[in-house]
């Protein structure tokens, strides 16, 4: 990860959906969008709820089509357009290059909250103990009770289950970030925690892109505001 | 998702099946990977449970082809192995469970006796050596030791399915076909399933076809998914790319369909 080098370049991507449901209703979320990011900044997507932002990020993780424009992704052996990507090519991305921290944690039956955090730390390489340990450490900065560390979250507060999805989003240390609402259910002690990982993150070089509603956390973590609504679709067919 | 050859494991193209004047599936084209598990996805008779039969060879297909990276990297058109070469391949390199245990296991022949029997086909001649690994095995499966004398017509329907795992995973194969391995299980029994099936397709690096018409288990197990409506594949892609952004209207309307709890 080096400071300055971009890693994200988003050129003219569009995005459509087509509502089959719906007698093949078309509703278009974005068009043109246009921007990069560099190792260590924090970048955030401004705007209303219903602009984009999500779509954004999730055609980013490759978890969105899109429909049109280029998505590169600066991975180790060079740029990866995501927009066209192999399901092969996108999962290698993913693993050495892409961490995502979704709004909700889709919990694996059985399985508990450290064990979670620590298998994501394993993705990238780190063996069992060191895996365990990065996931304790985290649990432990994210307030998470340790009597909690050992049961699967299915049953857990909607806060807990985001301090789990985020403890597992930042266990694994890749070059890129996408952080969609990670505060949304957070008090004062844990916003204040995230906010620390992502300094940290940045500090590493890594480019982070993110949501946040949030605008004390918005505040202090933002580099740059890019403004969606200038992606609407409506705005760029004028 | 381990890489160890750049190649496919196993490459079908324009597979189709007729029965009589009745379409199976249709011009069904797929790679899969080592370490990769693809689900396919589909209603009753969308043509998933016959595009299962001709991958692993048990179907002959109308027209279309399969053929496989053998363990020693020479690529073979299965339909044109002799009877016992492809026998040989479902009993040692690949892995079959069934939604039916009664289909994969011998049910008059003890647990142990089961497992021992994949292990005899390949050789294994030693019975002590093969009783330890098979009590390993059924250790791994979350059967209980002291159970290895037991016939599974005396198991419950989860250990049954436990079991055809244990007898699968015994010759380490590379490729496992599933068959609605979770189908007609209590959830909470299916739970303690897909976990194993997951960790052991992590650990092992299996690559996996598995055939479900349930959603959460293809978006827990699998890489990739393949959406079959009327013996044709309609819509493949990323697992969770199919499910968060569906494309096809039959598709979307079974992403549409599914209950949150």
């Amino acid at each position: 990860m080096s400071l300055d080098r971009e890693m994200i370049r988003l050129d003219a991507v569009t995005k459509t959906f087509v509502m089959h449901l719906r007698g093949g209703a078309r509703l278009p979320v974005v068009s043109n969008v246009a921007f990069a990011v560099r190792g260590g900044e924090c970048v955030v997507l401004g705007g209303p709820s219903g602009t984009g932002k999500s779509s954004i990020l999730k055609m980013l993780y490759g978890n969105y089509r899109a429909d049109g424009g280029r998505i590169d992704n600066n991975g180790p052996t060079g740029w990866v357009d995501i927009a066209r990507a192999v399901p092969r090519a996108v999962l290698t991305l993913r693993q050495s290059t892409i961490g995502y921290v979704s709004q909700f944690l889709r919990v694996i039956p059985r399985i508990g909250a450290l064990d979670i955090v620590a298998s994501s730390a394993r993705e990238i390489g780190l063996d069992e103990p060191a895996a365990r340990a990065k996931a304790a450490s985290l649990l432990e900065r994210l307030n998470v009770p340790e009597r909690l560390w050992h049961l699967p979250p299915a049953t857990f507060s909607g806060g807990e289950q985001q301090r789990i999805n985020i403890a597992r989003g930042f266990a694994a240390e890749r070059p890129i970030l996408l952080l969609d609402e990670p505060t949304a259910s957070l008090d004062g002690a844990n916003r204040a925690a995230v906010v620390e990982l992502i300094e940290a993150r940045k500090r590493a070089g890594a480019a982070l892109l993110g949501i946040f509603h949030d605008e004390d956390v918005r505040d202090r973590v933002a580099d740059r505001v890019i403004d969606v609504t200038k992606f609407a679709p409506e705005a760029s067919a004028r | 998702m381990s890489v160890q050859d750049d190649r496919p494991l196993l490459v079908a193209e324009g597979l189709t099946k007729h029965y009589g004047p009745h379409l199976g599936c249709a011009d069904v084209s797929l790679d899969i990977h080592e370490g990769e598990v693809v689900a396919v996805v589909g209603e009753s008779g969308s043509g998933k449970s016959t595009l299962l039969g001709l991958l692993s060879t048990q179907l002959l297909p109308s027209a279309g082809s399969v053929r496989y990276r053998m363990r020693d990297g020479e690529e073979r058109d299965l339909f044109a192995l002799g009877e016992a070469e492809r026998r040989f391949l479902l009993r040692t390199d690949w892995g079959f469970v069934h939604q039916d245990a009664r289909l994969g296991l011998r049910m008059g022949v003890s647990a142990g006796g089961n497992v021992g029997e994949r292990l005899m086909a390949t050789g294994w001649r030693h019975y002590g050596r093969i009783r330890a690994e098979a009590e390993q095995w059924l250790e791994r499966v979350e059967i209980a030791r002291d159970r290895i004398d037991d016939r599974p017509d005396t198991f419950s329907g989860g250990m049954r399915q436990r079991l055809q795992i244990a007898k699968n995973m015994v010759t380490r194969p590379r490729l496992i076909f599933m068959d609605e391995p979770t189908g007609g299980l209590d959830v909470s029994v299916q739970a303690r399933l897909l976990d194993l099936i997951r960790s052991f397709v992590g650990d092992y690096g299996l690559a996996a076809v598995i055939v479900t018409h349930d959603l959460a288990v293809a978006r827990l197990l699998s890489h990739r998914i393949v959406v079959m409506r009327h013996g044709r594949v309609i819509e493949t892609g990323l697992t969770d790319q199919v499910l968060d952004d569906p494309r096809e209207p039959y598709t979307q309307l079974l992403v549409a369909s599914i209950l949150q709890a």
